[in-house]
């Protein structure tokens, strides 16, 4: 029984992974290569949201600026593949990315260079957003700025790049965004069905890495003192722990996840705007791992997937719901299920319910919960 | 005579215009046990803040083994060896009460060595070790938060002997306890009192009376006086402070 | 020079408004630690509540019409106060001492309230009623044994689900009548506001240079409402209450306040604020659903710049910040010293647009939290770090 629970994602990341492209393909059970495409963004989705639960889930640092890390990595890969394909949709009669022309710029801005290359490219992705997560997290963590002040701190770091990002239009296009879909990689068109079931095949490979790179930081006593910072940062101090160091390099992991996502999510949308980086989107983050189970590495999967997933359906067919939707699975998931899916089922929710009906026996909790006036107070204090 | 591992020369600290401690000098010397009373406000609690880094003097001189500790943060004056309970029992709720002990016991608390190296097992045993004393191994596995509050103080005095400190502030050891807790707790500080330097502050007479150690007294940010217990008690301007009218008429 | 001036006014206009709104976040921030992500939103209904007034007495005409604003001031007010209330006794009062929960929840709010006056429709109204009307009636008459189970929370929670979806069904139905019912009243689309003819033009001018009324009346209507909060919560019973209750909410309640009381004046007000801002809003541009958006941030950051709790920080900050976005973003520095060196021209060229105004205001604040992590004023004593 434990050898087939450990075995059951394994096995789900099989079925995505050989079966999926190939219902694609047969458009078996209704299955097209758009809902492929689809769930090969909600995929890449599931990295940042593992970033967001090492974050916020296991240190309780509540980031609202994930998106600048997101759209980063989005936006280095969609640099790269704009600068090498030549061709009639992307490349301008000056030999620049055509967007270029729209505001008569002939010479490459000097931070386009380095993306001629596809391995720096592809480092980029995580290394630029984690060097900028580092940077930002050792202002903020330096001067012992949390709770909501870093949420607050973090998205006005976000304003600032989405408002840089959005005034620049001969830097980087402005508002419009880099569009990847004509762009060339490995010799296919990135918009095509090939590429894309490429794409989805690599963010599944991927996948397991980043799961198992969070589940390392977690397991083991460097886990322990993020859970303890999440706890009581102030008693980790008088123990002899600086706080910081194990902060900044959460931050920056997660920055690095984020960027991988972004970059997955780029080639599979076809584009990068700054609108990943509007403060919308990087609440949302917040919400799939708050959806699937903070504080568990399985959770975040599940949440930014199902969401996602839940997101597209709802939008097909009432397009003015999502946002009502969304409003409200904030509220629920926030007020009646903390622990979010997966922890509703692992950490006794779900058996409390039956219980509840009656149809399985109440777990005696031993020992009781305490209920001690002074204790509830000091953690009321924020 | 011994040179004091922890010496505070004319320390003031103030909020504002409000003196919680003034002109404070306190010696402390090697494998002292020292217990200090003081009604509420008498600033005994800022006392712990200062020493422990997590209050800035105002002016004054704090020394840890005649080094000059003003302005470091609390994780190094920490690592100087100097530990702190809390007057409500801080453990980390989401950790079982093994690994809370693990991580304070850790020797080495930088994240590398975190991330690489494993516990030694002579710390793992330690942890054991003081696990068994206090009764706390059956909950082992437990996560703290589920812990009773006596248990919680329990595990929180625990933790500082696992840290094994220098110099072991405890603020209000035994809030909570009952009186069998408390007997036992007493012993405990008893014990530790030697190897290491110990500070209780507690408002329980008879805790202190079993602890049989020098008192200090503190009212109102100054040190009153200090001596025995019974001393202490004959003291008429303790007698003043804590009763509020003097034996004068 | 009279181009600096005239900026100035705006930035002091603006920085009036942010004031306004951050007042009313700070109020609730600071004395009862919830961090309402949905403020920007109040701030929008005020502004609609505002048109809605207005198109109200239009075709009254005349003085009714030029009287219109006043009422539309304490109709926001009580409007999004009431909205205040009714959430915090919902749901914030469920998450208290847990800020980020109540910044997530909050959030969720504002996407509904959004979205929400963009299709709100006749239809859409008789569908709520329709739903808190079943699902009160459902839960009331509820068999006592079946409310005593040990699974009525589910089941509660059900029987809400069932009067949800019937409330769907009421609305896709009475849509489907005719357009009367489902037109949506406001839409998605920016609508405007025209203010009264004793706001347009100018009030006087000082050394030649015309002082606009809008912008006057905006700097004053804010300085009015800030001394009328400073003294409620100095002078006022209730406001003696509410700093009570921050202090030490169990010992309130021991000596008879009602706390709970407290806890909805106290959001109510903050969120009143919000509305009134919302109404001041409407003079300086169009209203749209995403109005709140656009300046929830900056009065976080007027908070953070200020310190919590510091109604001379928060009037500082926001005037500041005001006045830089103005001065900067319009790029009348250029305009009025047209000599400067081409190396600062070109910096203050990068930053004369909105978006890298914001650019700069931001980094700046960001950069002076390193040096003042708590802000210009900062709170002392014991209290500040438990």
């Amino acid at each position: 029984m434990k050898l087939f629970k450990r075995l059951v994602p394994w096995i789900l990341l099989a079925f995505a992974f050989f079966i999926l492209p190939a219902m694609a393909n047969s458009e078996l059970f209704g299955f097209s290569q758009f809902r492929l495409n689809l769930f090969g963004r909600y995929f890449s989705l599931a990295f940042v949201a593992l970033g967001v639960d090492l974050i916020w889930g296991y240190t309780g640092l509540l980031s609202l600026g994930q998106g600048i890390f997101f759209s980063l990595g989005g936006y280095a890969i969609a640099m790269h593949l704009l600068l090498v394909t030549k061709n009639d949709f992307t490349t301008g009669a000056n030999g620049l990315p055509k967007f270029f022309e729209n505001y008569g710029v002939d010479n490459l801005p000097f931070f386009w260079e380095p993306f001629w290359s596809f391995p720096v490219s592809i480092i980029a992705v995580f290394i630029v957003p984690s060097v900028i997560a580092g940077f930002v997290g050792y202002l903020i963590f330096r001067n012992r700025i949390k709770g909501v002040y870093f949420s607050i701190i973090t998205q006005a770091s976000l304003m600032v790049f989405y408002h840089f990002f959005n005034g620049q239009q001969k830097l980087v296009n402005g508002t419009n965004g880099l569009k990847t879909s004509t762009t060339e990689i490995f010799g296919l068109v990135a918009g095509s069905d090939e590429a894309q079931i490429l794409f989805f095949r690599i963010t599944l490979i991927l996948l397991p890495f980043a799961y198992l790179l969070c589940k390392y930081l977690t397991s083991g006593r460097f886990g322990d003192s993020l859970v303890a910072i999440r706890d009581d940062e102030p008693r980790l101090r008088f123990s002899g722990f600086n706080p910081t160091p194990f902060k900044v390099i959460v931050f920056v992991v997660a920055g690095g996840l984020a960027g991988i996502s972004g970059a997955l999510y780029t080639v599979q949308s076809g584009i990068v705007s700054p609108q990943f980086m509007s403060i919308s989107m990087s609440i949302e983050m917040v919400i799939w791992v708050a959806v699937g189970g903070r504080g568990t590495l399985v959770g975040p999967i599940i949440g930014a997937v199902l969401v996602n997933y839940l997101r597209s359906l709802v939008s097909e067919a009432l397009p003015e719901a999502w946002l009502f939707v969304q409003g409200a699975l904030f509220v629920f998931v926030v007020v009646l299920m903390p622990d979010g899916i997966y922890g509703w089922f692992t950490k006794g929710g779900f058996t409390s319910m039956l219980a509840a009906f009656g149809i399985a026996k109440k777990t005696a909790t031993y020992p009781k919960l305490d209920f001690d006036e002074s204790v509830q107070e000091e953690s009321f204090k924020v | 005579m011994q040179n004091s591992i922890l010496d505070l020369d004319q320390v003031s600290v103030s909020f504002d215009g409000f003196y919680a401690l003034t002109d404070l000098d306190f010696k402390l010397y090697p494998g002292e046990l020292r217990s200090i009373i003081g009604p509420n406000g008498a600033g005994k609690t800022t006392f712990l803040d200062v020493i422990t880094g997590k209050v800035k003097p105002t002016k004054g001189n704090v020394k840890l083994r005649g080094k000059n500790i003003i302005g470091l943060s609390e994780q190094k004056i920490s690592r100087m060896g100097v530990g702190r309970k809390f007057q409500t029992p801080r453990v980390f709720e989401n950790l079982t009460v093994q690994r809370n002990l693990e991580l304070t016991a850790s020797p080495t608390k930088t994240p590398w060595a975190l991330l690489t190296k494993s516990l030694s097992s002579v710390a793992r045993d330690e942890v054991f070790k003081i696990m068994e004393y206090v009764g706390l191994a059956p909950y082992a596995k437990l996560q703290a938060g589920s812990l009773s509050h006596g248990q919680k103080q329990w595990l929180a005095i625990s933790m500082l002997v696992a840290q094994s400190p220098d110099i072991i502030l405890l603020d209000e050891p035994v809030a909570g306890l009952t009186d069998d807790e408390t007997s036992k707790t007493a012993e405990l500080i008893k014990s530790l009192a030697g190897e290491h330097t110990v500070v209780v502050i507690e408002h329980d007479m008879e805790f202190i009376r079993d602890l049989g150690a020098p008192v200090t007294v503190l009212h109102q940010g100054q040190k009153l006086t200090e001596g025995s217990l019974e001393e202490v008690k004959r003291d008429p301007r303790v007698i003043e402070v804590y009763l509020g009218q003097t034996d004068e008429n | 020079m009279d181009l600096i001036f005239s900026q100035l006014l705006d930035g002091l206009s603006i920085g009036a408004v942010l004031l306004l709104a951050a007042t009313g976040l700070a109020i609730v921030f600071g004395l009862m630690g919830v961090i309402n992500l949905a403020h920007g939103e109040f701030m929008m209904i005020g502004a609609y509540v505002t048109f809605v007034v207005q198109n109200i007495f239009r075709p009254l005409g005349g003085f009714a019409f030029e009287a219109y604003y006043i009422i539309a001031l304490f109709a926001s007010f009580i409007v999004t106060a009431i909205f205040g209330v009714v959430l915090e006794k919902t749901l914030i009062r469920r998450l208290y001492g847990r800020p980020l929960e109540t910044l997530l929840a909050t959030w969720g709010i504002s996407l509904i309230l959004i979205q929400f006056v963009r299709s709100v429709s006749l239809a859409m109204v008789i569908g709520i009623a329709v739903t808190a009307l079943l699902g009160w009636v459902l839960n009331k008459f509820l068999p006592l044994p079946l409310k005593q189970a040990s699974f009525a929370s589910y089941l509660k929670g059900s029987l809400w689900t069932v009067a949800g979806i019937i409330g769907l069904i009421a609305i896709s139905t009475t849509a489907s009548i005719g357009r009367f019912f489902s037109n949506p009243w406001f839409g998605p689309r920016n609508l405007d506001v025209t203010p009264p003819k004793w706001l347009q033009g100018t009030w006087g001018s000082i050394a030649g240079i015309e002082l606009p009324g809008i912008r006057i009346f905006i700097i004053i209507l804010s300085a009015l409402l800030i001394a009328a909060v400073v003294w409620f919560l100095t002078k006022s019973v209730w406001g003696v209450r509410i700093r009570a209750v921050t202090q030490n909410r169990e010992m309130s309640n021991c000596l008879g306040i009602p706390t709970d009381s407290v806890d909805s004046i106290t959001f109510g007000i903050g969120s009143g604020l919000a509305g009134v801002a919302g109404c001041a809003i409407t003079l300086l541009g169009s209203v749209g659903p995403n109005l709140g958006g656009a300046y929830i941030v900056s009065c976080f950051m007027v908070i953070v710049l200020g310190g919590v709790g510091n109604l001379l920080g928060t009037i500082i900050a926001s005037m500041m910040l005001g006045i830089i976005q103005s001065i900067i973003g319009s790029g009348s520095l250029l305009i009025a010293f047209p000599d400067m060196p081409n190396s600062i021209r070109s910096v203050v060229e990068f930053f004369a647009t909105t978006s890298m105004s914001y650019v700069l205001v931001f980094i700046f604040i960001i950069a002076f939290l390193q040096f003042k992590p708590t802000g210009m004023f900062p709170q002392k004593g014991r209290s500040v770090e438990a």
